[in-house]
């Protein structure tokens, strides 16, 4: 055999047919086709009510987006959202460190809290803050089992629709944000608290300073998660009639009929209002991601910045031969 | 009670620690004199280790008398009654007491500085400024001056341990324990961190250092213990432990190390 190759030149650059993949136009020509039904069912598809006008109802969507009514009940929602989670977030912060006390009757009160309002329906627990009137009519301050009252007030005045949301609601998602916060606390090494035990630090300083922040790289993607699910769930507070955004668009439909544009109207500011939680997120993972990666990931605009620079950056032939890239 | 004068840092008397049904250490009986290197050496198992952490109270002994400084570790008697100190006493007496871990344990979320002045600052309550002059002064000591904004992450395992010891030093402390401060670290690393161990003893520090570097504790301790299964089976100094050991159960290790 004449035809042998001779041994490799290793100087020179490999160059092979790369693998092909003829799947992949088949995926991308479905998807494409699909993703223009989409468009023109969405966009441009007509029908005939009394009129000819777009099937989804833009114009209505349009006209409904910024009116008062739906503004004010986005407000809500997010108000909702963010004092419910600031509790959940405080109260389950407190019952996971009373869960992993060494007190065990501490560790059980914890228990037994996250048993029950786990363990029962979130749309029970606003009903029950709601009519709890009913069951104590008046809230007192005093000694206990004595007639002695320092303060005394009527329920009612107290728990109106936005308290019996909040209370159901939060204390219901510091049972859960508990068990988060929990395992983002067990996730840390244990040696971490052994040495700051040594350096003469105590129990609530070590989980303040040393274990706390640690955990807070487990504990906020489900936290985001927890928000995002938060803020779809305000939407049960409707059903003691407080007017947060779905019930301010059913407000709405209930007496002009246009029930799927405005149904859509509250779809589109819930994803709004999601995907600036996104972005949040996003930044406040990098903040707590600092000293746990060898350097933190670029933000969105560092991204943007460097792409801008290598695209006008002067030739480098060092830089080519090491990447292995053809002189410019 | 206790005098400068007392010549005696650590006391150990029948010291015994039971994990459960297994019995860790068997009554153990040692002194450390203030200023004095001593080194532990012995198999894995052998329980040096758990009687390192068991001086800082890291372990609770089950019988005997463990002091410092005079003072028992963990607890206090009054009359002929022993009654445990707080988490507050304890904290407060394990702040006269650095230790190094064999795995560094420095807070990766805060930098070299953050590490070092933490306890400092939140337990002394010492200004953030002092303590950052304090921290400069023995990041230059231990050869990483300049490291203190560096994350540990970004420093080699050798730079780690040489922060985590200016971390402990930083307390003041008048007792360095240290657990097997080289065990984790690339062979080529090793040198620095003795080194540092090495002026650390020259300047008159009380050391209990559980180690298998043999040329450290030839060179450096002033004490050398070897432990096996529990009980100290022989103490002397290094020289003679090392080159006429009496036992047979510690030439067979030292045959097994050297």
């Amino acid at each position: 055999m004449s035809d042998t190759p001779g041994p490799p030149d290793p100087a020179r650059q490999i160059k092979a047919v790369p693998v092909r993949h003829p799947w992949r136009w088949v995926t991308v020509a479905i998807i494409a086709v699909l993703v223009a039904m989409l468009v023109h069912t969405l966009a441009f598809s007509k029908v005939r009510r009394g009129k000819i006008e777009s099937r989804w109802q833009w114009g209505i969507v349009g006209h409904y987006f910024f009116s008062s009514p739906v503004l004010h009940g986005a407000e809500h929602t997010v108000l909702l959202t963010v004092v419910c989670m600031a509790m959940g977030i405080v109260g389950g912060t407190v019952l996971a460190v009373m869960r992993l006390s060494p007190n065990p009757i501490v560790s059980s009160t914890s228990w037994a809290y996250i048993w029950f309002f786990r363990g029962t329906p979130v749309l029970l627990q606003i009903f029950f803050w709601y009519f709890v009137a009913y069951l104590y009519p008046a809230i007192t301050l005093g000694i206990p089992f004595t007639h002695v009252t320092f303060v005394h007030i009527t329920t009612q005045s107290v728990i109106g629709k936005f308290t019996a949301a909040l209370l159901g609601l939060g204390l219901n998602e510091a049972a859960y944000m508990a068990e988060i916060v929990r395992a983002g606390i067990i996730s840390v090494d244990e040696g971490q608290t052994e040495a700051a035990s040594a350096l003469g630090m105590h129990r609530l300083l070590i989980m303040r300073r040393i274990v706390l922040p640690q955990a807070m790289r487990v504990i906020i993607p489900p936290t985001g998660n927890e928000t995002i699910s938060m803020l779809k769930t305000t939407s049960l507070a409707y059903s003691i009639a407080y007017v947060e955004l779905l019930y301010a668009v059913q407000l709405i439909y209930a007496n002009n009929y246009e029930t799927i544009p405005l149904l859509l109207t509250a779809a589109l500011w819930y994803l709004l209002m999601t995907s600036v939680l996104y972005v949040g997120q996003y930044y406040i993972e990098r903040y707590y991601a600092r000293g746990s990666a060898r350097s933190l990931p670029p933000t969105p605009r560092q991204r943007l910045l460097t792409t801008l620079t290598t695209l006008r950056r002067t030739p480098n032939p060092q830089i080519d031969d090491i990447l292995g890239r053809p002189h410019a | 009670m206790t005098t400068v004068a007392e010549p005696t840092l650590v006391r150990a008397e029948q010291v015994r620690k039971s994990f459960g049904m297994h019995e860790v250490l068997k009554g153990i009986d040692l002194e450390v004199r203030r200023g004095e290197v001593m080194c532990v050496i012995g198999p894995s198992g052998s329980g040096k280790t758990t009687l390192l952490r068991c001086i800082n109270h890291l372990e609770k002994i089950t019988s005997g008398r463990l002091t410092v400084d005079g003072e028992l570790v963990g607890y206090e008697q009054r009359g002929d009654k022993l009654y445990e100190l707080t988490e507050r006493e304890v904290a407060r007496m394990r702040s006269t007491i650095g230790m190094v871990f064999q795995h560094f344990n420095l807070f990766p979320h805060m930098t070299v500085l953050g590490n070092i002045i933490e306890a400092p600052c939140r337990v002394k309550g010492i200004s953030r400024t002092d303590a950052t002059d304090i921290a400069r002064r023995l990041l230059d000591q231990v050869g990483l001056g300049g490291r203190e904004s560096w994350y540990p992450r970004q420093l080699s395992g050798g730079q780690q341990q040489r922060v985590a010891i200016a971390r402990a030093l930083a307390m003041e402390p008048k007792l360095m324990l240290f657990d097997e401060p080289t065990s984790a670290l690339d062979p080529e690393l090793v040198g620095d961190v003795l080194d540092v161990m090495r002026d650390l003893a020259g300047s008159g520090m009380t050391m209990f250092v559980v180690t298998h570097e043999m040329g450290f504790a030839r060179e450096v301790g002033d004490k050398l213990v070897f432990m096996d299964d529990g009980v100290v089976v022989e103490t002397g100094t290094p020289k003679d432990v090392i080159a006429k050991p009496q036992h047979k159960r510690t030439k067979s290790f030292l045959s097994k190390v050297l």
